[in-house]
């Protein structure tokens, strides 16, 4: 059975990109397999987990849940979309390397992803607030204390800076603060694996 | 797991939608937000040969509060509707349920409307829409026809919703004066489905008694199960409630089944520890709303 094609443009961290997918196709596999930016992981595939989430019209959402040919036009950022052109990580990654808020790394693009979108929505949230927020991200290594740790950090650096977390960072107004000088990036998670033709 | 291969239809209009919805009848499922069917289609619980996504029918996005009424369109996410003011001001319950559907990322592309068409036995919407007699609306090629409350829902995951309609809007009666609403549920973990939970609203009269209340439990059977507690509650002041009598007639009422979660006996407690709950919040409102504001 050949499966009929539809023409799907969107554009993912900046940059546009097509492809001819079947309907079926999930978001988080036409951003995977179609387009090859793995960053985005996949879990459960039932919308419990939340490796999935990433950003669509800069709202957070499950891409596992949605169909590529439904969000045809879309704005989306993914995991790969964060980091400075440089390499400088975005303060929400800076934060979950320094607060130790990722270990096997599986979840954290989902983490990072959520993570963005609670801030920029909840900028003055406090702990309970974050707890409550990032709630629907499942952690299998149970490292909460640390990641509820680093969102808070970085809703402060958001709280300092004014920028808006759901965008790229820019490397010339770094005002990171902790973490270590050297970029070394989220190796294992697949973040910045992505090509940005 | 991915999903079953589908035909695949975004109707331009709702004319356009309508039309082919008639053409498809069983066939067709409609694709608004996608946070329970796309579940359901990956672990291929159900395989439609169609969906119709609503994604090009704007005029489904619109959320209005008149004359008394809140009109939530099919394409309204529970983000949008949660975060609307002018509801919360009309119809405080709304805010308070939608908080507790799913997680926010969840809510950011779940529907409302779909939510309730969706008729999940567990799900909150549903007993809100039962416990204030919300009217679901159904537009088909032959006219639009309206579903009120708990006639809503047929069965477990079935609503009144036949082949070839479309659940255009749900239109919620605002909260009059005097009257106050609230919502309880207990879940395993934060965003589950409730082992039990329960939707309630309180009048009261000028002197701050109550004169008319309603529960509507969900978790507790195949379907939201709606209770008149008039009788062992009217004429009680609203700061000094004694909920004995109504919370054993509400026990007495139900009938939920064991499943792995829960026994029937233990959910039959559970649902009357948050009446009681739910209930004194609802009161200390309704009586709150008559003096502030």
């Amino acid at each position: 059975m050949s499966e009929e094609l539809f023409e799907v443009t969107v554009t993912v961290n900046g940059a546009l990109h097509r492809a001819a997918v079947p309907a079926r196709r999930l978001l988080s596999d036409f951003l995977r397999h179609d387009l090859r930016l793995t960053g985005t992981h996949v879990g459960c595939e039932h919308g419990v987990c939340g490796a999935c989430t990433i950003l669509l019209d800069g709202l957070p959402i499950r891409s596992c849940l949605t169909f590529a040919v439904s969000v045809d036009g879309a704005a989306i950022t993914t995991v790969e979309g964060l980091a400075a052109e440089d390499g400088t990580l975005h303060p929400v990654q800076a934060a979950f390397q320094d607060c130790h808020g990722l270990q096997c790394g599986f979840c954290t693009p989902g983490m990072v992803m959520s993570a963005c979108g609670f801030i920029a929505d909840h900028p003055d949230a406090d702990a309970d607030a974050i707890r409550e927020g990032m709630a629907g991200n499942l952690c299998r290594c149970t490292g909460y204390a640390g990641i509820l740790a680093a969102v808070e950090q970085a809703g402060g650096t958001f709280r300092a800076s004014g920028a808006d977390p759901r965008e790229r960072h820019s490397a010339s107004t770094d005002e990171r603060s902790g973490g270590g000088g050297a970029v070394v990036g989220l190796e294992g998670t697949g973040a910045g694996l992505g090509d940005q033709e | 797991m991915k999903p079953p291969a589908f035909a695949y239809h975004a109707p331009r209009s709702l004319e356009a939608g309508l039309d082919l919805l008639a053409d498809l009848g069983d066939d067709a499922k409609v694709l608004a937000g996608g946070q329970s069917l796309v579940p359901m289609l990956n672990m291929r619980l159900v395989a439609p040969a169609a969906l119709v996504d609503i994604r090009h029918l704007d005029d489904l996005d619109r959320i209005e509060v008149a004359d008394a009424v809140v009109r939530v369109g099919a394409r309204a996410t529970h983000a949008r509707l949660e975060r609307d003011d002018e509801v919360a001001a009309a119809l405080p319950l709304l805010r308070e349920a939608l908080g507790l559907v799913a997680h926010p990322v969840i809510r950011n592309r779940g529907t409302t409307v779909g939510a309730v068409v969706h008729a999940d036995p567990a799900s909150e919407l549903p007993a809100v829409v039962a416990l204030l007699d919300a009217d679901l609306v159904l537009t088909s090629t032959a006219g639009v026809r309206r579903v009120r409350g708990a006639d809503a829902f047929v069965g477990p995951l079935e609503s009144a919703l036949r082949p070839g309609e479309l659940a255009t809007a749900l239109e919620f009666p605002a909260l009059p004066p005097r009257a106050g609403t609230a919502i309880e549920e207990l879940a395993r973990r934060h965003g589950d489905y409730a082992l039990a939970g329960v939707a309630v609203r309180v009048d009261v009269d000028a002197d701050g008694h109550l004169d008319t209340a309603r529960a509507a439990f969900f978790g507790v059977g195949g379907m939201p199960f709606v209770i008149t507690l008039d009788g062992p509650l009217r004429g009680q002041p609203s700061d000094a409630l004694d909920l004995t009598d109504a919370v054993g007639e509400a026990r007495a009422a139900l009938d939920p089944d064991d499943d792995i979660h829960a026994t029937a006996s233990y959910r039959r407690h559970l649902a009357g520890v948050l009446l009681e709950r739910a209930l004194r919040r609802a009161a200390s409102r309704a009586a709150g709303r008559e003096v502030g504001t």
